[in-house]
């Protein structure tokens, strides 16, 4: 029925939480940190769960794959809608109608608000490529409301 | 995708993002706060806010009419509140004499499935952002109760419980948003 919006209401309070309890530029950056620490740590142990009755991926573009289909239709309830690479690690991953943003409004007018709301998910997509063993970072861009970019570097060692 | 992967019941999976996000921002109020009562006053406000807009989400999809009474109300919560949100239907019992406080039993509780509370934690209140949810749904519908909880299976008790207060009918709609 309908107990997955409850995450997105939590989302939204948790967004309320670390940002609004301060004002100037220097404690949005704190809240921005802490919330891309929180989804990382849930990144990590979804990640895990997830994954534990399935067989290894190929390669990273498999594994990648896997995240914009299955992690995102679980998370966001829909398939990244492109997703681009250089090959050599770089991927660009494409959310024509990102859910998290789509109760916004579509003008620019709430543009600026957009970080806090992608810290999160940008640090949940770090912590599940973590847990499939790559090392990353992960950054978003909103092109136009409610469409979002994430840009994923994997650093090869 | 080639893979025949199996993920699992997309429900249950949405539910355990919940659940861990959830744990992860407890963590994190902990570490903020240092103290189990602010923490349990946090959880509480955040739970409010949700529930002055959730209440919306529930009328709109629920199609239940108004309650007759408090007992309808009781009934409501439980059996389709909580299903809807938590898909879970906690029992509802322990009514006081005068009718106006009743008792949620929540077993299971989807927000402690992955959670065990270290023994220095005991003040704290793990699941304490329902009773403001409940609070603050209630308050959209003309309702001033208060919701705590009085045992939690996490702390050893045998039953995770949780009260609610009926206080008084409110005549005019509070400006939603306040903290």
């Amino acid at each position: 029925m309908n107990d997955e919006y409850i995450f997105e209401y939590l989302h939204m309070e948790m967004v309320d939480q670390f940002c609004n309890s301060s004002d100037s530029n220097d404690d949005i950056n704190t809240a921005i940190k802490k919330l891309e620490r929180l989804g990382f740590t849930v990144g990590q142990r979804y990640i895990e769960k997830s994954t534990k009755d399935i067989q290894r991926f190929k390669d990273e573009l498999e594994t990648m794959k896997f995240v914009c289909k299955e992690v995102w239709n679980v998370v966001y309830k829909k398939q990244i809608d492109n997703l681009r690479t250089n090959h050599h690690g770089v991927y660009n991953l494409h959310d024509y109608k990102f859910r998290l943003l789509e109760q916004m409004s579509h003008s620019n007018q709430y543009k600026e608000h957009a970080p806090k709301y992608l810290a999160f998910p940008c640090g949940f997509l770090r912590g599940a490529l973590s847990g499939l063993g790559f090392d990353c970072v992960v950054t978003a861009e909103v092109t136009k409301m409610p469409a979002c970019k994430f840009l994923i570097q994997i650093h090869h060692s | 995708m080639s893979r025949p992967s199996k993920p699992g019941d997309p429900r249950k999976v949405s539910t355990e993002l919940f659940t861990l996000t959830y744990g992860a921002l407890v963590t994190q109020l902990i570490k903020d706060y240092e103290d189990e009562q602010e923490v349990n006053k946090q959880l509480e406000k955040m739970g409010y806010n949700i529930g002055i807009r959730l209440i919306e989400d529930f009328l709109a999809r629920s199609n239940t009419g108004r309650c007759n009474d408090f007992r309808e109300t009781a009934e409501t919560i439980a059996k389709v509140g909580f299903r809807m949100f938590l898909n879970i239907a906690p029992v509802v019992t322990n009514w006081s004499p005068s009718g106006d406080t009743f008792s949620l039993l929540l077993d299971p509780n989807p927000l402690t499935e992955f959670v065990e509370l270290p023994e220095d934690k005991y003040k704290l209140n793990y699941s304490n952002i329902l009773c403001g949810v409940i609070r603050g749904a209630l308050e959209m519908v003309q309702l001033e109760v208060q919701a705590w909880f009085v045992s939690d299976q996490l702390k050893g008790d045998s039953s995770t419980e949780m009260r609610v207060k009926f206080i008084r009918k409110l005549e005019d709609a509070v400006p939603a948003g306040e903290d």
